[in-house]
C-alpha cells in the first residue's frame, strides 16, 4: 500500500483520502493508526531475511558472528537454528576472503547475504564489491551477474570514534551497477531488503546501529511476506509547500522533527526520505523542489562529493528556474569523526542545523 | 615518544602496519624490531602471511590466542588454528602467554631472530576471562565460572609468580604486598588484606573520578589535527553556514 502511494505521489494525482491514510501512521512519529502492529527495524530485517530464505532455497546468509552468535546486533536470530550450517554461515575476520567467496557464489548463482559487522570494514572488502560484483554484468555483456546484497550498519553509532562511524552512502552510490538502498522505518527495512534480495544485481544495503532497536508502527500489508517496496523510488514522509527536505535513514527522524518545529512557526516543510541513493529518485526531488523552490538536503556523511552534492547539482541542472534560494546542504562536519561526546555532536547534522537551514532558505533569518 | 603506536579499529590491519614500522627500522639501520600485536581472531587474514616475510623485516608478530574471535571459537574460524605454524616460510614458535619467564624468554629470542633474519610469529596461549567487549556477557559462550577461577589458580600469570617467589624465599607475603602498592597494581586473587584492597581501590577510583572530572574539548577542537599541513583550507560542521574553520 505504502509503495503504491509513493508512486501517487510522484504522479501528483494524490486524493484527500489517501494523503490522510499516508499522514495517519508518519507524521506523529509514534503515534498508531488504528489497529496497525509496530515492529522494530531488527525484526523488521529479521523477518525480511527469514521469509526471503524460507521462499528461495539458493538464498543463504554469510557474515561475523552470523549464526551461533545470533549476529553482532541480533538481525540473524535465529536463523541457524531454523535453516541449519548450510544456509547460515560463520565466517573468520577477514572481509576480502568472505566478500570474495559470496561474489563468487553468486556469479554461480547463488544468492548470498552477506554481512559486514560495520560498512567501515566493507573497505577492506571494497575491491570485490565494485570490481568484482559491480562491473561483472557490464563488462561480460550480461552473462555474469551478481545477485548479491551487501549489508551492515553504516555511518555513525554513539562514540566509536573515526573508524567505526563513516558513513559510505556516496562512495557505493557513486558507482555504476550498483544499487544503494537505505532504509528508515521498520516497513522500509522489511520491503527494501526483501526487493533487495531479490534483485538480480548487487545491492548495498545500508542500515543504522541505532536505528535497530527503534519501533515503528507497521502495516497489515508490509507484514505480508510478499511486501516488497519498489527499489530507486523515494518515499514523501511529510508534505508541505515552502520548503523540500531530502534525506536518508537515521535524519529522516530528524528532518521529521524539524518539520514539526517548523510548522509550529509558520513553515510547511516536505520530507523526503530518499530510502533509495541509487538509483536516486530525480524526479521526486525535482516535483517537490518545483513544488516548494526550496531545497535543504541533508545527510550524516562528510559533505565534500556527497550524496546532498548529487542532490543539489540535480536540482540546479533540471529545477533552476524554480527555485527561489540558493540549494542548502546539511552534512556531516568535515573531519574524522571525533570520539569525545561533545565534539561528536558537533560533527553530526542536529534538528537545530535542519531548522536553521529551512529557514535561511525561506529567509527568516540572518 | 615511547615507541607505543596503540590500538586499531580495524581488526588485522594492524599486522602489516607493524611490519612497515619494522621496515623504516631495517631502512634507517637502527638495531630495533618492532612487535606487532594480534588476537587468533585476527589472525585469519591473508594480509598478516603474504609478501610481508619477503623483505626479511625486523617484525615479531604476536599472536595472543585465547581462543576465541568474539564470540568464535579459534576451531570454527581457522583451518589451521596453530598460528605459529601459519606463516609458511616464517618460523613461529608457541609460547605459554601466561608465564612470565616464557614469554620473557620467547620475546629475547625473537629479537635477536629477528634482528638477523627477519620476521618470526610468536603465539601466545592465554585466556579470556571477561567477555569480548562491555556487550559481551562473560560464560556466555565461553567458560564457567568454575573454569574461570580453576585457570586464575593454576595459569594465572600474577598468581604463578606470587608462588615461585613465595617457594624460593625470595620475599615474604609482606614484603610482597608492600612491593605491590608501591608498584600501584591491582591483582585477582588474594594478594593483599582486605584494607589494603581498599586503599588501592580508592587510589583507582579517585584516578577515574579525575579524568571524569576533565573539560570536554572545546569545540574548535573540532578541527584541531586534520592535517599537520591544511594549507588554510576550509573545513565545515553540520551547518556549513554556520560553523567554518581555516586548517592551519
Amino acid at each position: 500500500m505504502w509503495g503504491i502511494l509513493g508512486r501517487r505521489a510522484v504522479d501528483g494525482g494524490l486524493s484527500a483520502s489517501s494523503l490522510r491514510r499516508m499522514r495517519s501512521g508518519l507524521v506523529s512519529a509514534r503515534s498508531y493508526a488504528a489497529g496497525s502492529k509496530e515492529m522494530t527495524v531488527r525484526d523488521a530485517l529479521n523477518s525480511a531475511i527469514d521469509e526471503e530464505m524460507s521462499a528461495d532455497p539458493k538464498v543463504f546468509v554469510m557474515g561475523e558472528e552470523v549464526g551461533q552468535y545470533q549476529g553482532a546486533y541480533k538481525i540473524t536470530k535465529g536463523l541457524l537454528e531454523k535453516y541449519g550450517p548450510e544456509r547460515v554461515y560463520d565466517t573468520p575476520i577477514t572481509e576480502a576472503g568472505f566478500t570474495g567467496i559470496g561474489v563468487g557464489a553468486a556469479y554461480a548463482g547463488l544468492k548470498p547475504v552477506v554481512e559486514f559487522m560495520t560498512f567501515n570494514f566493507s573497505m577492506q572488502a571494497i575491491d570485490h564489491i565494485i570490481n568484482s560484483a559491480a562491473k561483472s554484468n557490464y563488462m561480460s555483456a550480461g552473462q555474469i551477474n551478481v545477485p548479491i546484497v551487501f549489508r551492515g550498519p553504516n555511518g555513525a553509532a554513539a562514540g566509536v570514534g573515526a573508524q567505526h562511524s563513516q558513513c559510505y552512502a556516496a562512495w557505493y552510490a557513486s558507482v555504476p551497477g550498483l544499487k544503494v538502498l537505505a532504509p528508515y522505518s521498520a516497513e522500509d527495512a522489511r520491503g527494501l531488503l526483501k526487493a533487495a534480495i531479490r534483485d538480480p544485481d548487487p545491492v548495498v544495503f545500508l542500515e543504522n546501529e541505532l536505528l535497530y532497536g527503534e519501533s515503528f508502527p507497521i502495516s497489515e500489508e508490509a507484514l505480508d511476506s510478499s511486501f516488497c517496496l519498489p527499489i530507486g523510488k523515494a518515499k514523501i514522509e511529510r508534505e508541505g509547500k515552502d520548503v523540500t527536505i531530502t534525506t536518508f535513514s537515521k535524519m529522516v527522524g530528524f528532518a521529521l522533527k524539524a518539520a514539526e518545529k517548523l510548522a509550529e512557526e509558520g513553515i510547511s516543510a516536505e520530507v523526503i526520505n530518499l530510502r533509495s541513493i541509487r538509483p536516486l529518485d530525480r524526479a521526486t526531488i525535482n516535483a517537490s523542489v518545483r513544488k516548494t523552490s526550496r531545497l535543504v538536503t541533508v545527510e550524516e556523511g562528510f559533505p565534500q562529493h556527497g550524496v546532498c552534492a548529487e542532490i543539489c547539482a540535480s536540482v540546479v541542472e533540471e529545477s533552476f528556474s524554480y527555485l527561489d534560494a540558493p540549494v542548502e546542504r546539511i552534512a556531516g562536519a568535515d573531519v574524522p569523526m571525533p570520539y569525545a561526546a561533545n565534539l561528536e555532536r558537533l560533527a553530526l547534522p542536529q534538528v537545530e542545523d535542519i531548522i536553521r537551514a529551512a529557514k535561511r532558505a525561506c529567509f527568516r533569518s540572518k | 615518544d615511547s615507541s607505543f603506536y596503540g590500538g586499531h579499529g580495524i581488526v588485522g590491519a594492524q599486522v602489516p602496519l607493524g611490519c612497515g614500522i619494522a621496515f623504516a627500522q631495517k631502512y634507517a639501520k637502527e638495531e630495533a624490531v618492532t612487535f606487532a600485536m594480534y588476537g587468533d581472531g585476527a589472525a585469519n587474514q591473508g594480509q598478516l602471511f603474504e609478501y610481508i616475510c619477503l623483505w626479511d623485516l625486523p617484525s615479531i608478530l604476536v599472536c595472543e590466542n585465547n581462543h576465541y574471535g568474539m564470540g568464535t571459537a579459534d576451531w570454527r574460524a581457522a583451518k589451521s588454528p596453530s598460528y605459529y605454524k601459519r606463516g609458511d616460510y616464517v618460523p613461529g614458535l608457541k609460547v605459554d602467554g601466561m608465564d612470565a619467564f616464557a614469554v620473557k624468554q620467547a620475546c629475547k629470542l625473537a629479537k635477536e631472530h629477528a634482528l638477523k633474519n627477519g620476521l618470526i610469529i610468536l603465539e601466545m596461549d592465554t585466556y579470556r576471562y571477561h567477555g569480548h567487549s562491555m556487550s559481551d556477557p562473560v560464560g556466555a559462550h565461553t567458560f564457567t565460572r568454575d573454569d574461570i577461577s580453576g585457570v586464575r589458580q593454576e595459569r594465572d600469570p600474577i598468581e604463578r609468580i606470587k608462588k615461585l617467589v613465595l617457594s624460593h624465599d625470595l620475599a615474604t607475603e609482606k614484603e610482597l604486598k608492600d612491593f605491590f602498592i608501591n608498584l600501584n597494581i591491582v591483582c585477582p586473587g588474594n594478594i593483599f588484606s582486605d584494607d589494603m584492597e581498599k586503599e588501592i581501590r580508592k587510589e583507582i577510583d579517585d584516578a577515574i573520578a579525575k579524568a571524569k572530572d576533565c573539560p570536554m574539548p572545546e569545540p574548535s577542537e573540532l578541527f584541531t589535527n586534520v592535517y599537520v599541513k591544511g594549507f588554510g583550507t576550509e573545513s565545515f560542521g553540520a551547518d556549513r553556514k554556520e560553523v567554518k574553520a581555516a586548517l592551519p
